[in-house]
């Protein structure tokens, strides 16, 4: 049994203009120690499946099917209260996307986080300082950083403060959310290479979400990529990469320019991503795929596994 | 390395010489009083380039060095402490410059020393293109007043039909057909890319030979990033114009741009081809920053990233003393044990950019010939007030 299993999750946004399907049938498994990459473009939905994981998925969107299973006990079953005493930064947190506006600028950096340690645990506070200063150390700040406030930190201090309080209670899957967008490329490696450590060290699961294909593969064993609200791909890294099946995917990666190499003409995706109150009928990458062909448009491509552990929903693939 | 965009270059038609913006901090009654130094943010702090006619030039650097800034003083939107930026406009705005009374040389006029009023029938040649495609947009305009607008401030077009088919013409170089459809849309209705395309047809539409580009594509989904590239690269052989490209991305960089000058601090470290620089980068502070840069690999996820620099971006109000770089710079930390010099150089004397090879431009003490410039104490060093 794995780590964690999400199996056929729709998550729902109910606005007053319709129904907006954010994440609709996504099913996944992840295993202890692993790293998975979800990757996409805005609004595919992958922001709104970490917000599922963590069952905190803001209003009007609610959960409206699948199961999230930890270890095989069903969160999206359980009460409010007990997510938050049995799940929630214990078994699984979240490096929140843009640290600048996680953090509270009213309090110190100290007394955020032994907040979740005061909370969750029985420690004193004396202890839960103790442990917030080992955290800070883990992160490479000095534990100085306890007494101030979050506006006297830089950017990647901010971030590492923000990584520090997802590890506080020894999570077993961690989920980053664009962990390095706001920053500078060099402390963006800073930030990644301190993620591949403490993955390393602490042996934790880590769910790391990007738009940016060059940040998914420092981190992700295994890469899952979305699209409208779907997972259209999913296999280990390499075979992503090296051999992408989807039309999407294989776009996605001829689409960004590269540091090495020839430099080839970039391809690009003509038109805009469906409005996800109203997705097409059948395949969802149908009206902008350059491979379409008579189901498409008709009827959804199942997932298959196409090859070991490589799996793709394309009718190019698929027997009907 | 071939590169199907590349274009033969025209004549120049820019030339930035020292061009220093320095924003002052606001001092309080008891500084007055205790008379204490006026401090200023130096964000640009003696850049030097030129720019030839078609050609992209690129701006790259982390957040705070300065790349926007730059454009900015180009076009006049930030006030410029000290510096000179020669501009070598059309000859029909040349024409409307003389009869203003303004000198020109050689067919350059310097834009800093205008007065407002002579400056306005430049910024129709001077056009700017912003990151923010939602912001940038006046959501109450429809798209062809959106366009509209730059025509009737520099009073192009004498009727309607005629600007409403030069504003046809604009939006059919960005590619946004048929036209009919955009024309009466408003912002909101469009798409992030529809809507950068209506921002770069807005620089356009008055023929301008000089666009500056800040983070164009860096809003947009990875998709459709390449084709706003493409439309930029298709302009430059459409109209003549030159680009002054603003990006943090160096991929991105080194698809699209001739020649990139690299900035750390306020000042250009490096300058030259993009390519080569990208390949063979030069200064410290290129190489820690290529170096940073995660490309798409899987076989990286096996290995931690070197990082060949050290610390924090210092506060742009107390810039370091000598070369600015020094204080992170691993080169120096590296060799300064044994090459002794670079101890009485690095942090003492800024070191100026000067060419160390054909077309490469770099300023740093690792070159030889840049020492011998230095200690032959000709007058390119710039010492710090």
């Amino acid at each position: 049994m794995a780590l964690l299993e999400v199996e056929n999750l729709r998550t729902y946004f109910y606005t007053l203009r319709g129904v907006v399907k954010a994440v609709d049938g996504v099913s996944f498994e992840l295993e202890k120690g692993e790293t998975l990459g979800i990757v996409g473009e805005s609004g595919c939905g992958k922001s709104t499946l970490a917000w599922s994981l963590l069952r905190l998925v803001p209003p009007p969107g609610r959960i409206v099917g699948g199961q999230i299973r930890i270890d095989g006990k069903d969160i999206v079953g359980m009460s409010e209260s007990e997510v938050r005493r049995e799940i929630r930064w214990k078994r699984i947190s979240m490096i929140f996307q843009g640290a600048m506006n996680a953090l509270n600028p009213v309090y110190t950096v100290g007394d955020q986080i032994i907040e979740p340690l005061l909370l969750h645990t029985n420690m004193t506070k004396q202890e839960a300082l103790e442990r917030a200063r080992e955290l800070i150390e883990a992160v490479g700040l000095a534990p100085s950083i306890l007494e101030r406030y979050p506006h006297e930190l830089s950017g990647g201090q901010k971030q590492r403060v923000v990584i520090a309080m997802a590890l506080a209670l020894k999570p077993d899957i961690v989920i980053a959310d664009e962990p390095t967008t706001a920053l500078d490329v060099v402390v963006q490696a800073q930030i990644l290479n301190l993620m591949k450590k403490l993955h390393q060290e602490e042996k934790m699961s880590i769910i790391l979400i990007t738009h940016d294909l060059g940040v998914v593969t420092e981190l992700s064993e295994k890469i899952a990529v979305m699209y409208a609200g779907k997972i259209v791909e999913f296999g280990r890294a390499e075979d992503i990469f090296e051999n992408p099946l989807h039309p999407y995917t294989k776009a996605l990666i001829r689409a960004v320019p590269r540091l090495k190499g020839d430099i080839h003409k970039l391809e690009y995706i003509p038109g805009t991503p469906p409005d996800l109150r109203s997705p097409p009928p059948g395949c969802r990458f149908a009206p902008r795929c350059p491979r379409r062909f008579e189901p498409c448009d008709k009827e959804e491509p199942p997932i298959i596994e196409y090859s070991k552990g490589h799996y793709v929903a394309c009718w190019l693939y698929t027997k009907r | 390395m071939s590169h199907a965009y590349r274009v033969e270059l025209g004549e120049e038609i820019l030339r930035v010489q020292d061009l220093k913006v320095w924003f002052p901090i606001k001092r309080d009654i008891s500084d007055i009083l205790l008379r204490k130094p006026q401090l200023y943010v130096h964000a640009v702090d003696g850049v030097s380039f030129n720019i030839r006619k078609r050609e992209i030039f690129c701006l790259v650097g982390e957040s705070g060095c300065g790349k926007t800034t730059t454009g900015k003083a180009l076009l006049r939107l930030v006030p410029v402490h000290s510096g000179k930026a020669f501009f070598k406009p059309r000859k029909e705005t040349l024409e409307i410059l003389d009869a203003m009374g303004v000198k020109s040389e050689n067919g350059f006029v310097e834009l800093f020393g205008l007065k407002d009023s002579q400056f306005r029938p430049l910024r129709r040649e001077i056009q700017m293109i912003y990151q923010d495609p939602y912001g940038s947009l006046n959501p109450r305009f429809r798209i062809k007043d959106v366009l509209e607008e730059v025509l009737l401030v520099h009073k192009i077009g004498s009727t309607k039909e005629e600007r409403l088919e030069i504003i046809a013409k604009a939006l059919e170089m960005v590619k946004l057909t048929p036209v009919e459809e955009f024309i009466d849309r408003y912002p909101h209705q469009l798409s992030g890319g529809q809507r950068q395309r209506v921002a770069i047809a807005r620089a356009i539409i008055g023929n301008p030979s000089l666009i500056i580009a800040d983070e164009p594509v860096s809003m947009l989904d990875v998709s459709i990033r390449a084709e706003i590239l493409e439309v930029l690269l298709n302009l430059r052989t459409l109209l003549d114009v030159s680009f002054i490209f603003i990006t943090h991305d160096l991929a991105v960089a080194r698809y699209i741009c001739d020649r990139i000058a690299v900035m750390y601090l306020g000042k250009i470290v490096e300058l030259g081809d993009a390519r080569e620089v990208i390949a063979d980068p030069l200064h410290p502070y290129t190489e820690a920053l290529i170096a940073a840069i995660p490309d798409p690999d899987p076989a990286n996820r096996l290995k931690f990233r070197d990082l060949k620099i050290k610390g924090e971006v210092p506060n742009a109000v107390f810039i370091p003393p000598g070369c600015r770089f020094h204080p992170r710079c691993i080169y120096y930390e590296q060799h300064k044990e044994t090459d002794k010099e670079l101890e009485q150089l690095c942090p003492v004397v800024e070191p100026p950019l000067s060419e160390v090879k054909p077309e490469r431009y770099v300023s740093c003490y690792r070159y030889p010939s840049i020492r011998e410039i230095v200690k032959s104490g000709l007058p390119t060093v710039n010492k710090k007030e």
